[in-house]
């Protein structure tokens, strides 16, 4: 039967994908596509077919631009600090969480936390000023009240303050969310490992450290993996939401707020393209070398 | 009657971690109270300082400016619309697409899963998919928070795992019966599927009522912004006069009643109801995002 004909034979279920396919195509693959407008001089009159290539050009531009190394220094800094803050929080909490024997504490503390997650970074980047504003902030109220400072502290336009509001933001944000999984994971731990423990005498803090831990160890594990593959996503909505003041910009500007400052804003389309395709395969990179990691623990992700 | 104690240290660390749990919770909790706190109060009276835990003098005047304000009210409109249209056709689109690929006997199956499993790790990047939404014409066009999103590759691959996992015997007997694919599908299938439906849904719905960034790129024309990049649009004036001075006539013969109000009470007022139906619906669905969460994780 030639190819033709079977496809004909099944073609409700081939109606089924071949819609969603198009949309991939068209949404997806012309842009990845676009990304040679990298390599040219894009111009919006010319298009993308009779632009002028122009090789790397815009790369060497990136490398030896002013903003270069401060981009760069910034996305990591975000980055690393996110991950060595923001990464074993919801650990803590999930641990913490699981020694609370009061059923209906626990369940409000995980209602609680759990809801920032759902607001938008709008709102959370709202909260926040009003909170370290300073006519009326909360956290400027505080600290006058416990005479730490004199006046209140305008947090959010002195540079030194940025990545701090900025990873404890995420923290605030993330926290509970995160903690789910791991929540899961140490449900599926076998209670009699905890009672044969504390027969033999371990204290709690013991019992945690050498069972829970190592349980949940493989799904940290993978966690840990897809954090590093991430390395180079530093932040973005939020970055543009707390990072308003452009007084903030020399500690703020990380490669997706630059490429959406240069490439949209400025309308220089092929320097930030060039810009973003740099990190996109940084990032290739980064994923590969975890997952090498990854498979060496024992735990592939693909 | 012999009770067994725990050792000192046990307990000790009991009382640390309700604690920092307590502190925890209060420090989540507090952030939220204090805004709607301050949205409750006189603007000017919160500008003097010192509004916390309790309004100082009480008034509901920002909420009668926000809901009074055309402009906010049709950002509401906008965000409604579209977070239903955007999950309904979504949904749909994408569990119609994930059952066809769940199909074995589809030709070209493997071909086409690599090709949407290819985009879960490569993308064009912000530029170029701006280009393209432009050449599309879908610039100030409502469709642009529809279309480009029907199709979520990853809802896909949950929706094409749950399908794959129901029981055979379902689809056989029904096609004993002359049942089509496509009524099998929608009269079998997708009842079957509500859990999962339900959760998806959410995560969906959720994501169309939170984005702001999309259309502070693709629209520029004022009647189509939702209320999350209004809402940016004000907080980034930093205090909200521009708000004040645009509002149309209505919303400003009622603020020439009400000197007291002031830019940050009426953001504050704004952002509280943008707030309030995720609010409203998070305890009810509170259950499916834990259970959606781990199956996400699941397919990691």
């Amino acid at each position: 039967m030639s190819l033709v004909l079977r496809l004909l034979r099944q073609w409700d279920i081939q109606l089924m994908v071949i819609p969603g396919l198009i949309l991939i195509l068209i949404f997806s693959y012309i842009p990845m596509y676009g990304v040679l407008m990298a390599f040219q001089n894009y111009s919006l009159y010319k298009g993308f077919f009779h632009s002028p290539w122009v090789g790397f050009k815009h790369f060497e531009m990136f490398f030896h631009s002013p903003e270069f190394f401060q981009v760069i220094r910034n996305t990591l800094v975000i980055s690393l600090l996110k991950l060595c803050i923001g990464f074993p929080a919801p650990i803590i909490l999930a641990l913490m969480l699981n020694e609370v024997k009061n059923m209906l504490f626990k369940r409000i503390v995980q209602t609680v936390t759990y809801l920032p997650h759902f607001m938008s970074w709008v709102i959370v980047g709202g909260i926040m000023m009003s909170l370290l504003s300073t006519d009326n902030g909360s956290v400027n109220l505080l600290l006058t009240r416990l005479n730490l400072i004199e006046d209140p502290i305008h947090f959010l336009s002195l540079p030194e303050w940025f990545w701090g509001i900025l990873v404890s933001t995420n923290v605030w944000k993330e926290i509970g969310f995160g903690s789910i999984v791991y929540l899961a994971a140490i449900a599926g731990i076998d209670p009699s490992l905890y009672e044969a423990a504390s027969m033999d005498g371990a204290s709690k803090f013991k019992q945690i450290y050498l069972i829970t831990l190592p349980a949940i160890m493989p799904v940290i594990i993978i966690f840990m993996i897809l954090a590093i593959g991430n390395l180079l996503n530093a932040g973005f909505e939020d970055i543009l939401l707390l990072a308003g003041n452009p007084v903030l910009r020399g500690v703020s500007d990380v490669i997706d707020t630059y490429v959406y400052r240069v490439g949209i804003q400025n309308s220089r389309y092929s320097y930030a393209t060039a810009v973003g395709l740099f990190k996109a395969i940084l990032s290739i990179g980064l994923l590969t070398a975890a997952n090498y990691l990854a498979k060496r623990s024992g735990n592939s992700l693909w | 009657m012999q009770v067994t104690r725990l050792p000192f240290s046990d307990r000790l660390m009991h009382v640390v971690i309700y604690f920092l749990l307590l502190l925890l919770a209060i420090s989540t909790l507090y952030p939220f109270w204090n805004s709607l706190v301050i949205s409750f109060n006189k603007g000017l009276d919160t500008s003097m300082g010192g509004v916390t835990f309790w309004p100082r003098s009480f008034t509901v005047e920002n909420y009668q400016i926000v809901f009074k304000d055309q402009r906010l009210l049709n950002g509401f409109a906008i965000s409604i619309l579209r977070t239903i249209l955007g999950t309904v056709l979504s949904i749909l689109a994408t569990s119609v697409f994930a059952y066809g690929l769940s199909k074995r006997e589809l030709i070209g199956r493997q071909y086409y899963m690599i090709i949407c499993i290819i985009t879960m790790y490569f993308s064009g990047g912000l530029i170029p998919a701006f280009l393209l939404i432009r050449g599309l014409g879908l610039v100030n066009s409502f469709w642009v928070y529809i279309i480009p999103s029907l199709i979520g590759v990853w809802n896909m691959i949950i929706f094409k795992t749950f399908f794959q996992e129901l029981p055979k015997g379902l689809e056989e007997s029904a096609n004993i019966d002359g049942c089509g694919n496509w009524g099998i599908f929608l009269r079998i299938i997708l009842p079957l599927s509500g859990p999962v439906v339900a959760t998806l849904s959410l995560f969906t719905a959720i994501a169309h009522w939170n984005d702001w960034f999309l259309p502070s790129i693709y629209i520029t024309n004022e009647n189509l912004l939702p209320i999350q990049t209004m809402l940016r649009q004000i907080l980034n004036s930093n205090i909200a006069t521009e708000q004040m001075a645009n509002m149309d006539a209505a919303a400003q013969s009622q603020m020439a009643k009400m000197q007291s109000v002031t830019g940050k009470s009426l953001s504050m007022a704004t952002m509280m109801v943008a707030t309030l139906p995720i609010v409203l619906v998070y305890p009810f669905v509170q259950k499916y995002f834990v259970k959606g969460v781990l199956v996400g994780s699941l397919k990691e």
